[in-house]
């Protein structure tokens, strides 16, 4: 049985142009399809990635086209929805950058700030990414 | 006076270091020159309005010109009409009009 | 108007930097402008114009390789140079030699070339403007 697995993500928008979705969660998505046990904790930049309703353009170099840009909302969809893993975001780092909780994509859930230590306490393992 | 050009990358919830930009933005304009600072990527973050972001109200109050990378916004899926008053949408063009007129463009 | 000449110096290595979509869009506009570049790419950025930069399929996604078509940067400087020669401009492409050695990535996309630091000093005098994007 794997270890359960807190990952709190604070790196956002660092490579997701160039590698078409945010590195951290893509490699829990992969750890995940090979048997691990993960929950996913937004904070900092990183809530931004549950605004519903990103739609990053296309990149264009020339006759160069981008044909998959990154989609940020889906991707987290896709985690709590294929992969079962539940998605938190902390609620003040929601509200420090203006974004209301209406705006998230369905089945984030918030988390206070305060409640983060007690979530800590229910994993084997807490990662910070 | 010259003519200055800040491109602000980065956002006070992930750096302390956005001062260094307001600090130079508003004493360049108290000094009387014509200063743009341009947020890009994660530096449009604080655009939002409602958010935190003492020093994008200093700058605005201080006359500094405030624009905010259009591609970076709806990347992060934050509509024109969400912005701060006072923050104005602008393509990636606005660079190149200020380094092809000769002013001094500075990258955080 | 004259034709400008700008210069950018890059720091970021590919695939791990917001920094370098935005350069590629300034560099884009600017090629589309006519404009003459200089680009000097230093660290990291050295790695931009690695000729053997291969794309990869996505498992997560569930795409194949060419579902997923994948970027790289390696294409993003030949459609650049395409670009600006298309518009009449020239692209000077210099990848710091010394920092290639360290990477090994010592093959560049054809159009490249190796310098040194001596290349962005000669390019900061004969350009209108320079703008350096520092990695962080």
């Amino acid at each position: 049985m794997a270890k359960k697995t807190l990952n709190i993500v604070e790196s956002a928008y660092r490579a997701v142009m160039e590698e078409q979705d945010d590195t951290i969660l893509w490699v829990l998505a992969a750890m995940h399809s090979a048997g691990a046990d993960h929950t996913v904790v937004l904070r900092a930049n990183a809530v931004n990635y549950a605004v519903a309703g990103q739609a990053a353009p296309a990149l264009a170099v020339g006759e160069w086209r981008q044909t998959q840009p990154p989609r940020m909302d889906r991707d987290l969809t896709d985690l709590m929805e294929k992969r079962s893993i539940p998605v938190f975001v902390i609620a003040e780092d929601l509200s420090d950058r203006g974004i209301a909780s209406s705006e998230l994509i369905p089945g984030v859930r918030l988390l206070p700030r305060a409640a983060l230590p007690a979530l800590c306490a229910e994993y084997a393992v807490v990662s910070h990414w | 006076m010259a003519s200055y050009l800040l491109i602000e990358s980065r956002d006070p919830f992930d750096s302390n270091d956005v001062q260094f930009t307001t600090e130079l933005a508003t004493g360049l304009a108290q000094a009387g020159n014509t200063v743009t600072v341009l947020l890009v990527q994660n530096g449009v973050l604080p655009a939002r309005a409602g958010a935190k972001a003492d020093g994008l109200v200093a700058l605005l109050n201080a006359g500094v010109t405030v624009l905010a990378d259009d591609f970076s916004l709806v990347e992060r899926g934050i509509a024109p009409a969400r912005l701060r008053p006072g923050v104005t949408p602008a393509p990636i063009d606005v660079v190149l009009d200020h380094m092809a007129a000769g002013h001094k463009t500075l990258w955080h | 108007m004259s034709q400008k000449t700008l210069t950018f110096a890059l720091m970021d290595p590919p695939y791990e930097s917001a920094n370098l979509t935005t350069a590629f869009r300034l560099l884009t506009a600017a090629a589309e402008r006519g404009y003459n570049l200089n680009v000097f790419a230093y660290e990291g950025a050295s790695a931009l114009a690695f000729a053997r930069q291969a794309a990869h399929p996505n498992p997560v996604h569930g795409k194949n390789l060419a579902e997923e078509n994948h970027p790289t940067t390696r294409e993003q400087v030949a459609a650049l140079l395409a670009c600006a020669e298309k518009n009449g401009g020239k692209v000077d492409w210099v990848n710091c030699g010394m920092c290639v050695d360290e990477r090994g990535v010592n093959e560049f996309v054809p159009g490249t070339r190796r310098g040194s630091p001596a290349d962005l000093h000669a390019f900061t005098e004969a350009s209108d403007n320079i703008l350096v994007i520092p990695t962080k």
